[in-house]
C-alpha cells in the first residue's frame, strides 16, 4: 500500500494542481463527515474525496510530505506515556482527517526502547498506545476508528543500542489499514 | 555413488546448521579455590571402530567446571587413564594434587544401547565415594552424562546439582524489518539446542510448567498476542488466551494447575490468574497502574508482580487469595520481573543501578538487596531449580547473549549462539 501511494502520490498531486488545488493543507473540519462519507466533498476538500473514492487514492494525503499527516509517528519519554507539546498540532490534524474520513481505520502502535525488562515494556506500549487514543477520542474521533497494540521493546524501528536508537524506538506509530 | 555424495554433502549442510544454533559456553569468572577433581575419560570396551557418539567423561568434566565449585585437571596432565578400580593407584592422584578422582566405562548393551558406570573417590582416603551403572542409548548418552554430572556435584558439596536440566529462550535472527523469531529448547549446557515454536512475530516470556513438560509463552503470530501452551515433546499445542489488549506474562503456579498472567482486557493491565481445567479467570490485582510479570512463591501462597502505582516501576507481592499488596523494593528508581529462588529465601529481579540495568537478588528475611552483574542492558533473570545459579539475558560485544550468576555473584559464565541475538531465558525445573 505505500509503495502504490508513493506512485500515485505525484499524480495526486498534478490532479490536485490541475484541479486548481495546489494547497494540501487539510481544510480545518468545514466539510464535516459529510464530504467523506459521501465521497464527493466538492472544491475544499480534493484530497478527502480522493482519499475515499475508492481503492486508488485511499491514505494519499496520508503520504503528502507537506501535510501534518505524513508524521505518523510521535515519541516518548523514558518510561512515560505522557504526549509531549510538541506532537500535540500533528495528533491533530490526524483527528480531523478521521472525523472527516469516517472509512479510515487506525492501529496504534505502542513501543519502547530496549532498557527495563520486556513484559513491564509491553505494559507501558499500551499504555502509550492508549494515550494516543484516548488523545483522539477526546478530539471526537470514533472509538470504532482506532484499535491500539502494543509490541514493548520487541519491535525496535532502529539497531543500535545508545541515547539516539532508543529515543527513536520509544514511539507510537499510526498504522492506517 | 552420485545420489550418495549429494547425500552426504546435505548431511554436512544439516550439520553445519545444527552446529550453528548451539550455544557455546565461556566460564568468564570461576570461584577461587574451586575444588580439584580429576575425570578420566571414560573407557570403551566395544568395538575400537565404532566408539559411543559421545565423550560422556569429557561432558561431566566440562558440567563441573561450569558450575564454577570445580576445577578439572586437563586431560593432558594426567599420568594414568584407569577405567577400574583395580586400575586406580592413588599416588599418582595425589602427585597431581587432586582430591577427588572420577572413572568410568562404556560397554555395549544390545543393538544401539550403552551401559554406562563410573565411580567417584577420595584421592587422600583412598575410598570410593559412590558408584553407578546406567543402561542408556545413543540419544540419551549425553542426559546421563548430566545424570554423572549431578551425581558427582551433589556428593561433593551437598547440594543437588542442575545439569541434567534445560534452558528455553528466544533467538532473534535476520534483519530488523524481517526477523525471524524462534523459541529454543537447549541442555543446560547449551548442547541439544531445538527449535519449539517460530515466527516472523515476535515471541516472548517462556514458562516452564511445575513438572518441565510444557512450555507457556506469548506469540504475536496471529498479529496480536496470545499466550500458548505447548507440550515440549509431542509439540502439541494450544492457546489460551486471546483477549483484546495485552495477553503477557504467563507464570505456573507450583502445583501446575494455574496460570497467572498479565491482562488488559478490562482496562488497565492487571494481573489475573487462570484455573487451567476449568479455562476460569480471576482478577487477582486490580489497580489502575500497570501491574503485570507475576510469579508465584514455591509454597503458592504469594505473587510477586510489578506495579507503577507508586510512581516508578518496583516489586509487590500479594496474597494469592487476594488482599493488601505489599511493597517489596524501595531502592533505585526502577525495580521489575521478580521471581523466587526455588527455596523461597530470594527474590531475584532486574534493579537500574545509575543508568545500568542489573540482576539484583534479595534476601526477603533480612530485606537487604545485592547487585549481581555489572552489566548496562540486563534482563529476565530466572534461578536454577537448585537455586545456585540465576541465567539472565545480558550484550556481549553487540549482541545479545545468555549468561549466569552464582547467587552470591562469585561465578559467572557466558552462553552464545554464533548467530542471532539471544534473550528470555528460563530455566527449567528438575524432571521428575
Amino acid at each position: 500500500m505505500k509503495r502504490i501511494s508513493r506512485i500515485l502520490f505525484p499524480l495526486l498531486l498534478l490532479t490536485l494542481l490541475l484541479g486548481g488545488c495546489a494547497t494540501t493543507k487539510v481544510p480545518s473540519g468545514e466539510e464535516g463527515a459529510g464530504g467523506g462519507a459521501g465521497g464527493a466533498g466538492g472544491m475544499g476538500s480534493a484530497e478527502t474525496s480522493a482519499a475515499t473514492a475508492g481503492g486508488s487514492w485511499s491514505g494519499s494525503p496520508l503520504e503528502d510530505p507537506n501535510s501534518p499527516l505524513y508524521q505518523k509517528v510521535i515519541y516518548f519519554d523514558f518510561d512515560s506515556s505522557e504526549i509531549k507539546p510538541e506532537f500535540l498540532p500533528v495528533l491533530r490534524a490526524h483527528a480531523d482527517y478521521l472525523i472527516r474520513t469516517p472509512s479510515a481505520h487506525v492501529m496504534i502502535e505502542g513501543h519502547c526502547d530496549e532498557r527495563g525488562s520486556r513484559e513491564y515494556n509491553i505494559a507501558l506500549g499500551w499504555r502509550r498506545a492508549n494515550a494516543v487514543k484516548e488523545f483522539l477520542e477526546a478530539e471526537g474521533v470514533s472509538p470504532l476508528q482506532l484499535e491500539t497494540i502494543s509490541y514493548g521493546e520487541e519491535r525496535p524501528a532502529v539497531p543500535g543500542h545508545n541515547e539516539e536508537a532508543w529515543a527513536k524506538n520509544r514511539r507510537a506509530v499510526l498504522d492506517y489499514q | 555413488m552420485k545420489p550418495l555424495l549429494q547425500l552426504f554433502l546435505l548431511l554436512l549442510v544439516l550439520g553445519a546448521q545444527a552446529g550453528r544454533a548451539e550455544l557455546v559456553i565461556e566460564i568468564t569468572e570461576g570461584v577461587e579455590g574451586a575444588l580439584p577433581i580429576a575425570v578420566v575419560p571414560f573407557r570403551w570396551s566395544g568395538d575400537p571402530a565404532s566408539p559411543p557418539p559421545q565423550k560422556v567423561g569429557r561432558i561431566v568434566a566440562a558440567d563441573l567446571h561450569r558450575s564454577g565449585y570445580f576445577k578439572p585437571l586437563p586431560e593432558s596432565q594426567m599420568l594414568a587413564f584407569p577405567a577400574t578400580t583395580a586400575e586406580v593407584d592413588f599416588r599418582d592422584w595425589r602427585a597431581l594434587k587432586q582430591e577427588n578422582l572420577v572413572i568410568g566405562e562404556i560397554a555395549p548393551n544390545g543393538p544401539g544401547g550403552y551401559k554406562v558406570n563410573f565411580k567417584l573417590f577420595d584421592v587422600y582416603k583412598g575410598e570410593q565415594l559412590m558408584g553407578y551403572s546406567f543402561a542408556t542409548t545413543a540419544r540419551d548418552l549425553r542426559s546421563v552424562a548430566h545424570h554423572i554430572a549431578d551425581l558427582v556435584f551433589e556428593t561433593l558439596t551437598g547440594k543437588p546439582g542442575a545439569f541434567a536440566t534445560r534452558i528455553a529462550y528466544i533467538v532473534s535472527e535476520g534483519t530488523i524489518e524481517k526477523p525471524r523469531i524462534s523459541l529454543r529448547i537447549a541442555d543446560s549446557d547449551g548442547h541439544n539446542s531445538q527449535v519449539i515454536v517460530s515466527s516472523s512475530e515476535p515471541l516472548m516470556s517462556p514458562a516452564w510448567s511445575p513438572d518441565g513438560r510444557k512450555l507457556a509463552y506469548v506469540s504475536f503470530e496471529n498479529g496480536r498476542p496470545s499466550i500458548w501452551i505447548q507440550e515440549v515433546f509431542t509439540g502439541k499445542r494450544e492457546k489460551v488466551t486471546s483477549f483484546k489488549g495485552i495477553n503477557g506474562a504467563p507464570a505456573w503456579s507450583p502445583d501446575g494447575r494455574f496460570l497467572a498472567m498479565c491482562l488488559s482486557k478490562d482496562g488497565d493491565p492487571d494481573i489475573y490468574v487462570m484455573d487451567l481445567a476449568r479455562r476460569k479467570l480471576r482478577r487477582l490485582v486490580r489497580h489502575w497502574a500497570i501491574d503485570t510479570e507475576p510469579a508465584w512463591s514455591p509454597d503458592g501462597r504469594y505473587i510477586v508482580f510489578t506495579s507503577d502505582r507508586g510512581g516508578s516501576p518496583q516489586i509487590y507481592r500479594i496474597p494469592v487469595t487476594g488482599g493488601k499488596a505489599q511493597r517489596l523494593t524501595f531502592e533505585n528508581g526502577y525495580n521489575a520481573r521478580a521471581s523466587y529462588s526455588p527455596d523461597g529465601k530470594l527474590l531475584t529481579f532486574i534493579t537500574r543501578v545509575g543508568r545500568q540495568f542489573r540482576i539484583a537478588v534479595m534476601d526477603l528475611a533480612r530485606g537487604s538487596t545485592t547487585v549481581l552483574t555489572d552489566g548496562s542492558l540486563d534482563e529476565s533473570p530466572s534461578f536454577a531449580p537448585n537455586g545456585s545459579m540465576i541465567i539472565y539475558a545480558t550484550r556481549y560485544r553487540g549482541k545479545g547473549v545468555l549468561a549466569a550468576v552464582s547467587t552470591d555473584g562469585r561465578v559467572k559464565q557466558r552462553l552464545a549462539t554464533q548467530s542471532g541475538d539471544v534473550r528470555d531465558p528460563a530455566w527449567s525445573p528438575f524432571y521428575q
